[in-house]
């Protein structure tokens, strides 16, 4: 492989890491509270649908992705109300998230646009469109600098980007804000928040709002920047992927770049590599690159490679003492 | 690590004493029923159709006539199987979300022995045989996130999840690479010989006087019905299901009884798995007569809505599969007859069912305590020595 095929595989893995690292981050807002959430791969799916079809009607980007912020967030209070207010049980809160995603959005889309249940492909207007950044043409000629710069850093929409700066805005607010040590404090020993005079309910609401504000973007890129659309099935189980993300970056935001990343480009590489013959191995089965995100996962899980603890309080109720 | 065991109890299903058992088990599951279906029926209204008409194509088209009968009864069987494995590792205080690719690897099971045998003998003697293999694979595929939950505190809802997709991964490299008959480019086995199939039940169907058409209830479903009786015997009425409702309540007073949450976390995923293994038998064996990509489609799923509609019991499980296997050959029939409310309807009421029955199953709680308190009060006025005059 020249350097022109690996610059074309690490840009393909940005891309494919992207909607990743947004729902890991979402992720991360909301088990840091103590609020287990594997319904990301629902939110993610009614922010790509409500982003598709409210670019198509109204055609403007900018209001498909309020709309996927919209409907992933009140999927997001869903999911807050059974689990805070209503101290259900959040593993099955999340199951149902997504059944109700994976249901209306193919119904919905289905019944408003008959077309199998896509959204209706939209005009430039209604997507993010890729940014040059400046300078990109001059560089072009720089060997090896240039060409990084142009296709891998140059180049991509909106969200890429936002992306890459969630990354470090998620780490202060986390570690350097009031705020962040609230959240963390809330998913660890609840008990002592409550103590301090703090409100373990809202505190854990908001976490599940940024969580589902995270979610939307997630969405939005899948349907209005990276395609023209939103199809069926969309997330196809990133929203899992994004989960295992997190649990491999032990709830921490850089590993969590680091883990989306590198989930991302066994992706890109997987389509790289189909049918390709490895030397030495021979042919890597494509579902093997497929699977092995997963296995990555549950090898973490089993403390081999490491220990992934979750926070302590996470899945659990807060009752207040009386 | 034992820090995580109680998360994992967090899963099972604390009952509160106090409320009489028609109100805890009959009146709440019906007013988180009811609060599911109108929601649906407020997502009909959306679509812009009528929900009233709706239920009654949907109800029409599920037991209104024969073979619409015999496919509610052949999906009420995955049903069951896969309800039932998940109400088992929730008595154990485990969430089992694997389901779907426990029956998935069953289905290998059942296909090598129907691929291996059917060539050569008749259908009950493969029948046996892929009985046996069907549990054994599936719970093959529990055995290790059940080691990992019990011996190194992984949480078992994240290992199920990941292996539902390593299992999908992996039989897509079978089928494609491995059991697709050579020169075929269908990602499929080939079609077992009639050693591989197993009997409908249209003769038995007719002889009571109804013809279920090409329906394709078959032997599987006695099956499942038998594995509800057993299930029920084990739980309730063996050393075994005390110990495993034990360690759902509480581990650690499990493990100062005696009792080792270790083992039983994972004999009772086995249980879970092998049941799950076992549902593969009826679309394999009994309708597809090949085994194909995805065939499980969301049957593992269905099992947490059937679980927790039916309160992890035996009965509760037999009625919610019934009702969910209405839906599922109910909505096929409403999605022909009113093509604006397509078969995603179903997952839209399964996700309803899943989120009132399992996640707010407490929201009608304390409105039906206090309406019990209220009625109880006039009933039993505060004289006393009333009692006397029956």
């Amino acid at each position: 492989m020249d350097l022109h095929a690996i610059v074309l595989v690490l840009d393909s893995a940005v891309r494919l890491s992207v909607p990743l690292i947004l729902a890991a981050l979402a992720g991360l807002y909301s088990e840091r509270s103590g609020v287990f959430d594997i319904g990301l791969e629902g939110k993610m799916l009614v922010g790509a649908f409500a982003a598709g079809a409210a670019s198509a009607v109204a055609g403007s980007a900018y209001v498909g992705l309020l709309a996927a912020v919209g409907a992933s967030v009140s999927f997001a209070l869903i999911h807050g109300y059974a689990s805070i207010s209503q101290r259900g049980n959040q593993i099955v809160s999340g199951v149902a998230i997504n059944f109700l995603a994976a249901g209306l959005t193919a119904l919905l889309g289905y019944a408003w646009f008959s077309q199998g249940g896509q959204t209706p492909p939209l005009t430039p207007e209604g997507r993010f469109r890729n940014i040059t950044l400046p300078g990109a043409e001059t560089l072009r000629d720089v060997p090896v600098l240039g060409e990084i710069y142009v296709e891998l850093i140059s180049g991509h929409n909106m969200f890429v980007y936002l992306a890459f700066l969630a990354v470090p805005f998620t780490w202060w607010v986390v570690y350097r804000t009031r705020f962040g040590l609230r959240l963390r404090a809330v998913g660890e020993n609840p008990a002592a928040v409550d103590t301090a005079g703090i409100s373990v309910t809202w505190l854990r609401y908001r976490a599940v709002i940024i969580c589902g504000v995270f979610c939307g973007f997630a969405g939005a890129y899948l349907s209005i920047a990276q395609s023209a659309g939103f199809v069926r099935d969309m997330t196809a189980g990133k929203g899992f992927i994004a989960l295992a993300a997190l649990i491999f970056a032990k709830w921490r935001p850089w590993p969590v770049l680091g883990a989306c990343l590198l989930f991302g480009l066994l992706d890109a590489a997987a389509i790289r590599l189909q049918g390709a013959k490895l030397p030495g191995i021979g042919e890597v089965p494509v579902q093997f690159m497929q699977a092995l995100p997963y296995v990555l996962t549950v090898v973490l899980l089993a403390g081999f490679i490491g220990r992934a603890v979750p926070p302590r309080a996470g899945g659990t109720a807060y009752v207040k003492e009386r | 690590m034992s820090a995580e065991a109680p998360a994992a109890a967090e899963t099972a299903r604390p009952r509160r004493i106090g409320l009489p058992g028609w109100i805890e088990y009959g009146l709440i599951p019906l007013a988180n029923l009811a609060a599911a279906f109108l929601v649906a029926g407020l997502v009909v209204l959306f679509v812009g159709e009528n929900p009233l008409e709706a239920v009654q194509i949907l109800v029409w088209g599920a037991v209104g006539y024969g073979e619409g009968i015999g496919f509610t009864l052949f999906y009420a069987t995955n049903f069951m199987m896969t309800g039932l494995a998940v109400a088992v590792a929730f008595h154990a205080g485990l969430f089992n979300i694997g389901g779907e690719g426990q029956a998935y690897i069953g289905g290998l099971g059942v296909a090598l022995a129907a691929l291996a045998l059917d060539r050569f003998v008749p259908w009950w003697v493969t029948f046996p045989v892929a009985l046996l293999a069907a549990p054994v694979f599936g719970a093959a595929w529990a055995l290790i996130p059940a080691w990992l939950q019990a011996k190194r505190g992984s949480h078992i809802v994240i290992t199920t999840i990941m292996f539902n997709f390593i299992a999908a991964a992996l039989m897509v490299w079978l089928l494609v690479d491995h059991l697709s008959p050579a020169g075929s480019m269908q990602p499929e086995s080939r079609t077992f010989e009639a050693g591989g199939t197993l009997p409908k039940l249209g003769s038995l169907f007719s002889a009571i006087g109804l013809d279920i058409g090409g329906a394709p209830v078959n032997v599987t479903l006695f099956v499942a019905l038998a594995a509800c009786v057993v299930v029920y015997y084990l739980i309730w009425r063996t050393r075994l299901g005390y110990e495993i409702r034990t360690v759902g309540f509480n581990p650690t007073a499990a493990a100062y009884a005696g009792i080792s949450p270790v083992k039983i976390t994972i004999v009772a995923m086995l249980i879970s798995g092998a049941l799950a293994g076992i549902m593969a038998l009826n679309p394999v064996m009994g309708d597809q007569h090949r085994l194909q990509i995805d065939f499980v489609s969301g049957a593992g799923f269905v099992g947490i809505a059937v679980a927790l509609m039916g309160r992890t019991h035996p009965i509760g499980v037999v009625l919610a599969s019934i009702l969910f296997g209405m839906l599922y050959q109910g909505g096929a029939e409403l999605a022909f007859e009113i093509p604006s409310i397509s078969r995603d309807m179903i997952v839209v009421i399964q996700g309803l069912v899943i989120l009132f029955a399992g996640a707010l199953e407490n929201m009608f709680r304390p409105g039906l305590t206090r309406g019990y308190a209220v009625w109880s009060a006039l009933r039993e006025p505060p004289a006393a020595g009333t009692k006397g005059g029956g």
